[in-house]
């Protein structure tokens, strides 16, 4: 949990991948109750339109679930569902920046394929 | 509630203040306008709260004319930043007034932001210290529940501490009295979050209408080789550009996938900054 938000990224989208890390960290778990709009509102000191986008765009990709009157819940599966889709991503945002970095520093494949197996030349 | 704002136009002696400005505000909302000195803020807020007419154009709120309308009135509470009340009248006085005045008032929350703030039944405005008449201004904007509560800089004088206690009590009061919140002010990185939408006004237009979020997603910082920015933002909507020997920054509205692919540096833009880039303008003007 972050205890403030960046001015310069969508807002609903901090609070939706806060909650998404949550989930995967294993912090929130299937069945548990995730904060609501108006407590996530009141903590970031942000528009509650705003976290509820974040939270509502969890509902509709299947994350969170509404119970009426009691609030949101982890849904089963969810985290399951989240790893797949951040194993599609794994390459492009943890790989080629870290092949990039490698080229422009001259590290050789072979150092770096030792350095991924804990061996630090 | 549902504010139609067409081409209205104020002309003081010698300057335009409004140019025909046209757009609609829909609640409940919290909208954040902003903009330089002297772009036309407070006159577009004196006319929607019926204190002035415009030159030409109009202003409807749920279909009704707002000057001279008692029954709008009621349901509009605007708070500027100073000379709210009349000198002569105890702190006591203004909020029995207030409260006799707007049908939605929150008695309990008034004295609860009376004794926050120490101030006193007894005193008279003109014994209050310029912090205090800003907290007396927004007890009663907060308390009035209006419809449509305007604040204008309402907090000259007061301490960073004060006013961060305003924006908690006005996100409450938000959430239980959902309703248009209007907030005007120059302080712009300490309040951003709270606008689900921002106007941005400049020489007496709307130059801007936008959910933050929105330019929070689309407004971007693109840094690179001069040679490289220019070709990524030839097709874009430029807000301004910066150069430092062969490197270069742009602020553009446009694709930050987009430009990380072409292998450029991208940051996001805070709204205070966005602001600033979009109204400043040639030096000097």
């Amino acid at each position: 949990m972050k205890h403030s938000l960046d001015d310069s990224k969508p807002i609903y989208l901090q609070i939706k991948e806060q909650l998404e890390d949550a989930i995967v960290e294993k912090r929130l778990q299937t069945g548990d109750r995730v904060p609501s709009t108006n407590e996530f509102a009141s903590f970031y000191k942000i528009n509650p339109a705003t976290a509820a986008k974040g939270i509502n765009e969890l509902v509709q990709e299947d994350i969170l679930f509404k119970r009426r009157g009691v609030g949101m819940f982890v849904k089963e599966d969810a985290r399951q569902k989240l790893v797949a889709n951040r194993k599609k991503t794994f390459y492009e945002n943890y790989i080629l920046p870290l092949k990039n970095e490698a080229e422009i520093l001259d590290i050789s494949e072979e150092e770096l394929f030792h350095m991924l197996k804990g061996e630090n030349l | 509630m549902r504010i139609e704002v067409k081409n209205l136009t104020k002309q003081y002696k010698g300057k335009r203040a409004l140019n025909n400005i046209t757009f609609t505000l829909e609640g409940p909302k919290i909208y954040g306008l902003l903009g330089r000195n002297g772009a036309g803020k407070t006159t577009f807020m004196d006319i929607l709260s019926g204190h002035i007419l415009a030159t030409s154009g109009e202003i409807q709120i749920n279909g009704e004319n707002p000057f001279d309308n008692r029954k709008l009135t009621e349901s509009i509470c605007l708070i500027q930043e100073g000379n709210n009340f009349k000198k002569e009248l105890r702190v006591g006085q203004v909020l029995r007034m207030y409260a006799y005045f707007y049908p939605k008032w929150d008695y309990e929350l008034a004295e609860e932001l009376r004794e926050l703030y120490h101030l006193k039944q007894n005193t008279k405005v003109k014994h209050l210290s310029k912090g205090m008449e800003s907290a007396l201004g927004i007890i009663v904007g907060l308390a009035s529940n209006a419809p449509i509560t305007i604040f204008d800089e309402p907090y000259i004088g007061l301490d960073a501490a004060a006013r961060k206690t305003f924006y908690d009590i006005l996100l409450e009061q938000y959430e239980q009295e959902k309703r248009i919140i209007i907030f005007s002010t120059h302080l712009i990185d300490e309040v951003s979050l709270l606008f689900e939408e921002v106007l941005i006004m400049q020489d007496g237009e709307v130059i801007l209408k936008e959910e933050t979020d929105h330019l929070r997603r689309h407004a971007c910082a693109v840094s690179g080789y001069n040679k490289e920015v220019k070709t990524f933002i030839a097709d874009k909507e430029i807000i301004k550009t910066r150069t430092l020997g062969q490197m270069m920054t742009a602020y553009v509205y446009g694709d930050s996938e987009e430009a990380k692919q072409q292998g450029l540096h991208v940051e996001g833009v805070p709204i205070q900054d966005l602001m600033i880039y979009l109204t400043e303008g040639e030096r000097g003007a």
